[in-house]
């Protein structure tokens, strides 16, 4: 994307029927450290990279409770994800004080949207530049979403977002099918894989890593750092490999191309790295 | 003026108490009725007087309470939410929440604190306290059985009362039944809150339900 006469305002369309400034704002989530998602029919799990600005600070907040029932991680703009977690919160105590009742996640979903939405039509606001991930529970079960800036959203049952989330998601990509039926802990271990993709070499500690979980009868709770490190070494010590390689083998995509497809994912991921268990040949990388 | 509540503070305890009836004019509407609610974990608050204003003061309490926990990531401690109840009647002075509050709990040190409240949010940080219908009956009789923390000797010679916990129980369901005898809108059931170090404890007494 190069600088053109229509991305000044938020309130000009492009001839091709783009809104620059809407996409400018995504580009700022992208540049955030990276935030993941995963669920299955019974645990939501949020994990993030904590990123210090500088060796002397600390790491900014990137996972927020907004209610027992719903928790969110965000990329981007952080000071922005602070407000809109702040909005979100007061809409939940607002909701259980009037209806006695958890506000369902898919309607705090649709207000955060419209919010969103509001900031791309006036001339004196600008998009929020915050990815949400948003996972919660309601009556039919656990659920995660997607917030944009561009006031869409979409329910996922994993995904990532954030600096070098693509190398998050091509390991969700392969094994998002078992996460379904998994138990709390592998859903957790599964986080922990997909965030130390994100990495790419660095190794993973309990302390650039935040991880959270809530679940039918468990509420929304951010985990220790040592019970983080006690699941990082873990599966270090097993090895490598990912536990429970029901999928180990290629999916679905032709087996004909490991070539390019290889280079793409390899093209796609920042930086080359050895590290990758066994980079499937066939994925292909998810487009947004 | 409905019901009645008590609250006695101890040197590691506190023990907040309320009746269960809900009565209007001569009639009962209901024997069941808990008027204490945990405000947070050692904030306890028993309220008399007219329910629905009791039951709107203590949704926003929680509500303000929820809040505090997002912004500062712990709980309130109990003169903290002293002084929020007393901030939120006041704010209604010109339409006042007809609620007669006792706040029990644990102040950061562990030791029992009571705080009790007129209807507009006057409070006083006390050793014990009644409110509701039958705090008229049961009162002076706190003063006469827990001498060194009455006020009536100015100053308070102890901040709390050195009774144990059980025999802070035992007192109070002394002065229920007491109360019950004469005071036709106190019965049915006394339930009893104790916050200790350990935790919270709910201990129930029927009453007599004339």
């Amino acid at each position: 994307m190069f600088r053109n006469q229509y991305d000044t305002d938020v309130t000009t369309w492009s001839p091709a029927g783009r809104l620059f400034q809407v996409e400018y704002a995504m580009e700022a989530v992208k540049q955030g450290s990276a935030a993941i998602g995963l669920r299955s029919k019974t645990h939501v799990v949020l994990a993030c990279v904590n990123k210090a600005s500088s060796e002397l600070s600390s790491h900014q907040k990137k996972i927020f409770k907004v209610d027992d029932h719903i928790g969110v991680a965000i990329a981007g703009l952080t000071a922005d994800g602070r407000v809109l977690s702040r909005y979100m919160r007061n809409e939940c105590i607002n909701y259980s004080y009037t209806y006695e009742s958890p506000l369902p996640v898919g309607r705090l979903v649709v207000q955060l949207a419209d919010k969103a939405q509001v900031c791309t039509q006036r001339s004196w606001k600008r998009p929020y530049g915050v990815g949400l991930l948003i996972g919660g529970l309601d009556e039919s079960g656990a659920h995660l979403y997607y917030n944009c800036p561009s006031g869409n959203y979409f329910e996922y049952q994993a995904f990532a977002i954030g600096s070098r989330s693509q190398a998050a998601k091509t390991y969700l990509e392969r094994k998002f099918e078992t996460f379904v039926d998994s138990s709390r802990e592998n859903l957790i271990k599964d986080a922990l894989f997909a965030l130390r993709e994100t990495l790419q070499g660095e190794k993973l500690t309990s302390s650039n890593c935040t991880i959270a979980v809530l679940g039918i009868g468990e509420a929304f709770s951010t985990l220790d750092q040592e019970t983080v490190q006690r699941l990082i070494n873990e599966f270090e010590v097993v090895g490598e490999d990912p536990p429970a390689e029901a999928s180990a083998a290629p999916d679905q995509s032709d087996g004909a191309e490991p070539g390019p497809a290889a280079a793409a994912a390899a093209a796609a991921a920042d930086d080359d790295d050895q590290e990758t268990p066994a980079a499937d040949q066939g994925a292909a990388p998810m487009d947004i | 003026m409905c019901r009645t509540c008590v609250a006695i503070a101890g040197a590691d305890y506190c023990v907040i108490a309320a009746d269960t009836r809900m009565s209007t004019g001569y009639s009962i509407l209901t024997r069941d009725y808990s008027k204490i609610i945990q405000l947070a974990d050692k904030s306890v608050m028993a309220s008399s007087g007219f329910q629905a204003d009791v039951r709107a003061l203590q949704k926003v309490l929680a509500a303000r309470h929820l809040i505090y926990q997002h912004q500062h990531n712990k709980q309130m401690s109990c003169p903290a939410m002293a002084q929020l109840l007393s901030n939120t009647l006041y704010y209604k002075r010109f339409f006042p929440y007809y609620a007669f509050n006792v706040l029990g709990g644990l102040d950061s040190e562990g030791k029992g604190c009571v705080f009790t409240y007129d209807a507009v949010g006057s409070y006083e940080r006390v050793g014990y306290s009644a409110q509701g219908s039958g705090s008229t009956l049961i009162t002076p009789f706190l003063d006469n059985q827990l001498k060194s923390p009455s006020p009536l000797l100015l100053p308070a010679k102890d901040a709390v009362t050195p009774l144990s916990e059980s025999e802070a129980i035992d007192l109070v369901k002394t002065c229920f039944a007491s109360a019950t005898e004469r005071d036709i809108y106190t019965g049915d059931k006394l339930e009893i809150l104790v916050l200790n170090a350990s935790g919270i404890r709910r201990e129930y007494m029927e009453l007599r339900k004339d």
